[in-house]
Protein backbone atom coordinates (compact mmCIF):
# COMPACT_ATOMS: atom_id res chain seq x y z
CA UNK A 1 0.00 0.00 0.00
CA UNK A 2 1.43 3.25 -0.87
CA UNK A 3 2.00 5.41 2.00
CA UNK A 4 0.03 8.95 1.96
CA UNK A 5 2.89 11.72 2.33
CA UNK A 6 1.81 15.06 4.03
CA UNK A 7 2.97 17.94 2.79
CA UNK A 8 5.57 18.99 5.49
CA UNK A 9 4.62 22.84 5.97
CA UNK A 10 7.02 25.38 6.79
CA UNK A 11 6.92 26.89 9.87
CA UNK A 12 8.65 30.20 9.21
CA UNK A 13 6.31 32.89 9.05
CA UNK A 14 6.75 36.46 7.79
CA UNK A 15 8.19 38.55 10.63
CA UNK A 16 8.07 41.94 8.21
CA UNK A 17 4.74 43.20 9.43
CA UNK A 18 6.12 42.30 12.98
CA UNK A 19 9.76 44.05 12.73
CA UNK A 20 7.83 47.08 11.50
CA UNK A 21 5.62 47.71 14.08
CA UNK A 22 8.75 46.63 16.36
CA UNK A 23 10.46 49.17 15.56
CA UNK A 24 7.99 51.68 15.05
CA UNK A 25 7.61 51.54 18.76
CA UNK A 26 10.80 51.33 19.46
CA UNK A 27 11.63 54.70 17.74
CA UNK A 28 8.67 56.16 19.85
CA UNK A 29 9.81 55.25 23.05
CA UNK A 30 13.55 56.16 22.23
CA UNK A 31 12.51 59.51 21.38
CA UNK A 32 9.63 60.44 24.49
CA UNK A 33 12.56 58.58 26.81
CA UNK A 34 14.27 61.31 29.40
CA UNK A 35 17.27 60.70 31.01
CA UNK A 36 16.55 60.95 34.30
CA UNK A 37 18.22 62.92 36.62
CA UNK A 38 19.83 61.77 39.91
CA UNK A 39 18.64 64.15 42.59
CA UNK A 40 21.58 64.47 44.57
CA UNK A 41 18.84 65.93 47.53
CA UNK A 42 17.55 62.23 48.01
CA UNK A 43 14.58 63.23 49.16
CA UNK A 44 11.96 61.06 49.99
CA UNK A 45 8.91 62.76 49.37
CA UNK A 46 6.06 62.09 51.99
CA UNK A 47 2.50 60.52 50.34
CA UNK A 48 -1.08 62.48 49.49
CA UNK A 49 -4.35 61.81 47.63
CA UNK A 50 -4.12 64.52 45.21
CA UNK A 51 -3.49 64.26 41.74
CA UNK A 52 -2.20 67.23 40.24
CA UNK A 53 0.88 66.44 37.76
CA UNK A 54 3.38 69.54 38.15
CA UNK A 55 4.06 71.04 34.63
CA UNK A 56 6.89 69.83 32.77
CA UNK A 57 8.90 72.28 31.98
CA UNK A 58 9.57 76.25 33.19
CA UNK A 59 9.77 74.91 36.66
CA UNK A 60 11.67 76.42 39.80
CA UNK A 61 12.47 73.19 42.21
CA UNK A 62 13.46 73.45 45.16
CA UNK A 63 14.45 70.33 47.45
CA UNK A 64 15.18 70.13 51.05
CA UNK A 65 16.98 67.02 51.70
CA UNK A 66 18.08 65.10 54.78
CA UNK A 67 19.11 67.64 57.60
CA UNK A 68 17.86 70.38 55.64
CA UNK A 69 20.28 70.89 52.49
CA UNK A 70 18.77 72.86 50.24
CA UNK A 71 19.02 72.58 46.66
CA UNK A 72 17.77 74.07 43.18
CA UNK A 73 17.05 73.47 39.95
CA UNK A 74 15.39 75.39 37.33
CA UNK A 75 14.51 74.62 33.75
CA UNK A 76 16.35 76.23 30.78
CA UNK A 77 20.23 75.69 30.07
CA UNK A 78 20.29 79.60 29.15
CA UNK A 79 18.52 80.80 31.98
CA UNK A 80 20.94 78.84 33.68
CA UNK A 81 23.87 80.32 32.23
CA UNK A 82 22.87 83.70 32.64
CA UNK A 83 21.87 83.23 36.13
CA UNK A 84 25.06 81.85 37.23
CA UNK A 85 26.66 85.26 35.10
CA UNK A 86 24.49 87.31 37.00
CA UNK A 87 25.17 85.53 40.71
CA UNK A 88 29.35 85.50 39.79
CA UNK A 89 28.80 89.36 39.07
CA UNK A 90 27.09 89.42 42.85
CA UNK A 91 29.32 87.65 44.54
CA UNK A 92 32.58 88.35 42.92
CA UNK A 93 33.37 85.56 40.84
CA UNK A 94 34.06 85.05 37.33
CA UNK A 95 33.33 81.35 35.47
CA UNK A 96 34.85 80.42 32.38
CA UNK A 97 32.86 79.99 29.36
CA UNK A 98 33.48 76.16 30.47
CA UNK A 99 32.44 76.39 33.73
CA UNK A 100 29.58 78.06 32.98
CA UNK A 101 28.54 75.12 29.94
CA UNK A 102 28.93 72.86 32.71
CA UNK A 103 26.49 74.78 35.28
CA UNK A 104 23.83 74.71 32.22
CA UNK A 105 24.05 71.14 32.64
CA UNK A 106 23.57 70.89 35.92
CA UNK A 107 19.95 69.96 36.34
CA UNK A 108 19.68 70.67 40.42
CA UNK A 109 22.40 71.77 42.36
CA UNK A 110 23.46 72.61 46.14
CA UNK A 111 26.61 74.45 46.73
CA UNK A 112 27.11 77.63 48.95
CA UNK A 113 28.51 79.89 46.19
CA UNK A 114 31.69 79.57 47.63
CA UNK A 115 32.18 75.95 46.36
CA UNK A 116 30.12 76.85 42.85
CA UNK A 117 33.94 76.91 41.67
CA UNK A 118 35.30 73.85 43.07
CA UNK A 119 32.20 72.13 42.47
CA UNK A 120 32.20 72.89 38.44
CA UNK A 121 35.46 71.78 37.74
CA UNK A 122 34.98 68.47 39.34
CA UNK A 123 35.04 66.09 36.66
CA UNK A 124 31.70 64.94 35.65
CA UNK A 125 32.58 60.93 37.06
CA UNK A 126 32.65 62.01 40.56
CA UNK A 127 29.86 64.31 40.43
CA UNK A 128 28.21 62.18 42.30
CA UNK A 129 30.51 62.08 45.29
CA UNK A 130 31.04 65.43 45.66
CA UNK A 131 29.67 66.03 49.07
CA UNK A 132 27.03 69.15 48.38
CA UNK A 133 26.43 71.47 51.36
CA UNK A 134 23.03 72.82 49.93
CA UNK A 135 22.43 76.76 49.24
CA UNK A 136 23.34 78.59 52.42
CA UNK A 137 19.32 80.28 53.66
CA UNK A 138 17.79 81.88 56.50
CA UNK A 139 14.50 83.41 57.15
CA UNK A 140 16.12 87.28 56.41
CA UNK A 141 15.55 89.33 53.13
CA UNK A 142 18.66 88.77 51.53
CA UNK A 143 20.63 85.51 51.50
CA UNK A 144 21.92 83.12 49.02
CA UNK A 145 19.24 81.30 48.14
CA UNK A 146 17.02 84.00 47.63
CA UNK A 147 19.50 85.61 45.56
CA UNK A 148 19.29 82.52 43.47
CA UNK A 149 15.42 82.28 43.24
CA UNK A 150 15.36 86.38 42.14
CA UNK A 151 17.98 85.80 39.38
CA UNK A 152 16.87 83.09 38.04
CA UNK A 153 13.03 84.25 37.68
CA UNK A 154 15.02 87.73 36.16
CA UNK A 155 16.88 85.50 33.84
CA UNK A 156 13.54 83.34 32.82
CA UNK A 157 11.62 86.52 32.49
CA UNK A 158 14.30 88.56 30.18
CA UNK A 159 15.18 85.46 27.96
CA UNK A 160 11.59 84.01 27.82
CA UNK A 161 9.14 86.48 29.43
CA UNK A 162 7.40 84.07 31.14
CA UNK A 163 7.03 83.18 35.16
CA UNK A 164 8.53 79.58 36.34
CA UNK A 165 6.10 77.79 38.69
CA UNK A 166 7.91 77.37 41.85
CA UNK A 167 7.97 73.49 43.12
CA UNK A 168 9.21 72.59 46.81
CA UNK A 169 10.08 68.69 47.45
CA UNK A 170 10.91 67.82 50.71
CA UNK A 171 12.12 65.12 52.73
CA UNK A 172 9.03 63.57 54.75
CA UNK A 173 11.35 63.54 57.91
CA UNK A 174 12.70 66.67 57.62
CA UNK A 175 11.48 69.24 60.58
CA UNK A 176 9.27 72.31 60.40
CA UNK A 177 12.21 74.80 60.57
CA UNK A 178 13.71 74.34 57.36
CA UNK A 179 10.52 74.02 55.48
CA UNK A 180 9.44 77.18 57.20
CA UNK A 181 12.51 78.71 55.63
CA UNK A 182 11.92 77.83 52.04
CA UNK A 183 8.60 79.31 52.59
CA UNK A 184 9.64 82.89 54.44
CA UNK A 185 12.27 83.21 51.45
CA UNK A 186 9.65 82.80 48.95
CA UNK A 187 7.05 84.85 50.87
CA UNK A 188 9.87 87.72 50.67
CA UNK A 189 9.89 87.57 47.02
CA UNK A 190 5.85 87.76 47.14
CA UNK A 191 5.66 83.98 45.81
CA UNK A 192 2.65 82.43 47.22
CA UNK A 193 1.95 79.79 45.22
CA UNK A 194 3.47 76.36 45.15
CA UNK A 195 3.15 72.59 44.19
CA UNK A 196 4.55 70.77 46.75
CA UNK A 197 5.72 67.25 44.89
CA UNK A 198 4.43 64.03 47.21
CA UNK A 199 3.55 60.57 45.57
CA UNK A 200 0.50 59.47 44.86
CA UNK A 201 -1.82 58.07 47.56
CA UNK A 202 -4.49 56.31 46.96
CA UNK A 203 -7.74 58.45 47.53
CA UNK A 204 -10.13 56.94 50.28
CA UNK A 205 -13.15 56.92 50.45
CA UNK A 206 -15.23 59.68 52.24
CA UNK B 1 11.13 31.31 3.17
CA UNK B 2 13.64 32.48 5.92
CA UNK B 3 16.28 31.07 4.44
CA UNK B 4 18.14 31.95 1.09
CA UNK B 5 17.87 29.43 -1.37
CA UNK B 6 21.28 27.44 -2.19
CA UNK B 7 19.93 24.81 -3.85
CA UNK B 8 22.50 24.68 -6.60
CA UNK B 9 22.09 25.47 -10.45
CA UNK B 10 23.44 24.33 -13.45
CA UNK B 11 22.27 20.57 -13.53
CA UNK B 12 20.83 22.04 -16.82
CA UNK B 13 21.72 19.48 -19.78
CA UNK B 14 21.79 21.52 -23.08
CA UNK B 15 19.14 24.33 -23.39
CA UNK B 16 19.56 27.57 -22.28
CA UNK B 17 21.42 28.62 -18.90
CA UNK B 18 19.19 30.53 -16.90
CA UNK B 19 20.34 33.25 -14.54
CA UNK B 20 19.18 31.87 -10.93
CA UNK B 21 17.21 34.03 -9.01
CA UNK B 22 18.05 34.05 -5.62
CA UNK B 23 15.43 34.69 -2.82
CA UNK B 24 14.99 38.36 -1.44
CA UNK B 25 13.58 37.15 2.10
CA UNK B 26 16.28 37.61 4.51
CA UNK B 27 15.70 35.61 7.88
CA UNK B 28 13.83 38.77 10.29
CA UNK B 29 14.32 36.33 13.82
CA UNK B 30 17.17 37.89 15.16
CA UNK B 31 16.13 41.62 13.96
CA UNK B 32 12.92 41.40 15.41
CA UNK B 33 14.79 39.77 18.84
CA UNK B 34 16.95 42.83 19.29
CA UNK B 35 13.85 45.36 18.23
CA UNK B 36 11.40 44.03 21.18
CA UNK B 37 14.64 43.82 23.46
CA UNK B 38 15.16 47.41 23.47
CA UNK B 39 11.77 48.15 23.31
CA UNK B 40 11.35 46.09 26.98
CA UNK B 41 14.51 48.43 27.66
CA UNK B 42 12.82 51.90 26.88
CA UNK B 43 9.54 50.80 28.25
CA UNK B 44 11.07 49.92 31.79
CA UNK B 45 13.17 53.23 31.78
CA UNK B 46 10.71 55.67 30.98
CA UNK B 47 9.28 56.92 33.86
CA UNK B 48 5.27 56.45 33.31
CA UNK B 49 3.93 58.11 36.48
CA UNK B 50 5.17 61.71 36.85
CA UNK B 51 5.61 63.83 40.27
CA UNK B 52 2.11 64.36 41.65
CA UNK B 53 1.73 67.60 43.25
CA UNK B 54 -0.53 69.31 45.13
CA UNK B 55 -0.82 72.93 45.58
CA UNK B 56 -0.59 75.16 48.46
CA UNK B 57 -1.44 79.16 48.43
CA UNK B 58 0.00 80.81 51.74
CA UNK B 59 -1.69 84.60 52.41
CA UNK B 60 0.20 87.60 51.41
CA UNK B 61 1.59 88.73 54.47
CA UNK B 62 3.49 91.65 53.03
CA UNK B 63 0.01 94.04 52.68
CA UNK B 64 -1.54 94.70 55.75
CA UNK B 65 -5.09 93.43 55.06
CA UNK B 66 -8.01 94.12 57.12
CA UNK B 67 -8.98 91.57 59.90
CA UNK B 68 -12.43 90.27 58.99
CA UNK B 69 -14.18 89.93 62.02
CA UNK B 70 -14.51 86.13 62.66
CA UNK B 71 -16.54 84.30 65.46
CA UNK B 72 -13.81 82.26 67.38
CA UNK B 73 -16.52 79.68 67.64
CA UNK B 74 -16.08 78.80 63.68
CA UNK B 75 -12.03 78.63 63.68
CA UNK B 76 -10.26 74.98 64.83
CA UNK B 77 -7.00 75.29 65.22
CA UNK B 78 -4.90 72.37 64.21
CA UNK B 79 -1.14 71.91 66.07
CA UNK B 80 1.06 69.81 64.65
CA UNK B 81 3.29 68.49 67.48
CA UNK B 82 6.35 65.55 67.31
CA UNK B 83 6.07 62.18 66.94
CA UNK B 84 2.95 62.16 64.67
CA UNK B 85 0.65 63.56 67.01
CA UNK B 86 -1.57 66.13 66.31
CA UNK B 87 -3.56 68.71 69.18
CA UNK B 88 -6.78 70.74 67.77
CA UNK B 89 -8.98 72.96 70.00
CA UNK B 90 -11.84 75.13 69.00
CA UNK B 91 -11.88 78.97 68.94
CA UNK B 92 -9.16 80.70 71.17
CA UNK B 93 -6.15 79.46 72.78
CA UNK B 94 -5.81 78.92 76.61
CA UNK B 95 -10.07 78.19 76.67
CA UNK B 96 -10.66 74.65 76.27
CA UNK B 97 -8.02 72.10 76.79
CA UNK B 98 -6.49 70.71 73.67
CA UNK B 99 -7.59 67.05 72.26
CA UNK B 100 -4.46 65.03 71.46
CA UNK B 101 -4.96 62.63 68.18
CA UNK B 102 -3.55 61.12 65.36
CA UNK B 103 -3.20 61.22 61.92
CA UNK B 104 -5.56 59.45 59.30
CA UNK B 105 -9.25 58.43 58.74
CA UNK B 106 -10.23 57.86 62.83
CA UNK B 107 -8.33 60.78 64.05
CA UNK B 108 -7.72 64.16 62.11
CA UNK B 109 -10.17 63.32 59.30
CA UNK B 110 -12.67 62.56 61.94
CA UNK B 111 -11.90 65.27 63.82
CA UNK B 112 -12.42 67.52 61.11
CA UNK B 113 -16.10 66.36 59.95
CA UNK B 114 -17.47 66.37 63.05
CA UNK B 115 -16.33 70.04 63.89
CA UNK B 116 -17.33 70.96 60.24
CA UNK B 117 -20.94 69.31 60.72
CA UNK B 118 -21.29 71.46 64.59
CA UNK B 119 -20.18 74.52 62.92
CA UNK B 120 -22.37 74.16 60.35
CA UNK B 121 -25.42 73.33 62.47
CA UNK B 122 -24.89 76.05 64.88
CA UNK B 123 -24.01 79.42 62.65
CA UNK B 124 -25.89 81.10 59.93
CA UNK B 125 -25.45 80.52 56.62
CA UNK B 126 -23.64 81.52 54.47
CA UNK B 127 -21.09 82.47 56.92
CA UNK B 128 -21.28 78.80 58.33
CA UNK B 129 -17.82 77.15 57.02
CA UNK B 130 -15.35 76.42 59.39
CA UNK B 131 -12.04 77.79 58.95
CA UNK B 132 -9.09 75.86 59.86
CA UNK B 133 -5.65 77.28 61.37
CA UNK B 134 -2.69 74.76 61.05
CA UNK B 135 -0.02 75.94 63.12
CA UNK B 136 3.27 73.43 62.55
CA UNK B 137 5.49 73.63 65.69
CA UNK B 138 9.35 72.98 65.36
CA UNK B 139 9.00 69.59 66.09
CA UNK B 140 6.56 68.40 63.46
CA UNK B 141 7.90 66.97 60.03
CA UNK B 142 7.09 67.69 56.42
CA UNK B 143 4.71 64.50 56.49
CA UNK B 144 3.14 65.66 58.87
CA UNK B 145 1.99 69.43 56.98
CA UNK B 146 1.99 67.59 53.93
CA UNK B 147 -0.77 65.06 55.60
CA UNK B 148 -2.88 67.94 57.64
CA UNK B 149 -3.07 69.68 54.18
CA UNK B 150 -4.20 66.55 52.16
CA UNK B 151 -6.72 65.94 54.99
CA UNK B 152 -8.48 69.21 54.34
CA UNK B 153 -9.10 68.38 50.99
CA UNK B 154 -9.93 65.06 51.54
CA UNK B 155 -12.70 66.62 53.84
CA UNK B 156 -13.30 69.74 51.93
CA UNK B 157 -12.29 72.32 54.59
CA UNK B 158 -12.86 75.44 52.25
CA UNK B 159 -10.93 77.71 54.02
CA UNK B 160 -7.47 77.03 55.68
CA UNK B 161 -4.19 78.60 56.36
CA UNK B 162 -0.98 77.85 57.68
CA UNK B 163 -0.04 80.31 60.85
CA UNK B 164 2.75 80.50 62.91
CA UNK B 165 2.52 78.83 66.28
CA UNK B 166 2.08 81.13 69.72
CA UNK B 167 4.29 80.11 72.54
CA UNK B 168 1.35 78.87 74.69
CA UNK B 169 0.44 76.67 72.17
CA UNK B 170 3.81 75.84 72.40
CA UNK B 171 3.60 75.29 76.09
CA UNK B 172 -0.10 72.98 75.59
CA UNK B 173 2.29 71.08 73.46
CA UNK B 174 4.83 70.56 75.92
CA UNK B 175 2.72 69.75 79.02
CA UNK B 176 0.69 66.72 76.87
CA UNK B 177 4.40 65.43 75.94
CA UNK B 178 3.89 66.10 72.40
CA UNK B 179 7.10 68.69 71.70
Amino acid sequence: MPRVKVARKSTAIDMTAMCDVAFLLLTFFILTAKPKVEDPSKAEVPPSSKEVTIPEDNVLMISIGKGGKIFLGFSGNDVRTEALKTMGEKYGTSFTPAELNKFANTEIFGVPMKQMKQFLNTPSDQMKNFAQDGIPADTTINNELSQWILTARQADRALHGKDFSVAIKGDRLQEYPSVNTVLSVLGHQKLFKYDLITTLRAAPKK
Amino acid sequence: MAELDTSGGGKHKGGKVRSKKASTRVDLTAMVDLAFLLITFFMFTTTLNKPKAMNLAMPDNSVPQSNLPVAETRTMTILLGSHNKIEWYMGLPGKSAPTVDGYGPNGLRKALIENAKQVESTHAAPDNYMIVLIKPSDKSTYENLVATLDEMSITGVKSYAIVKILPIEVEALKSQGNY
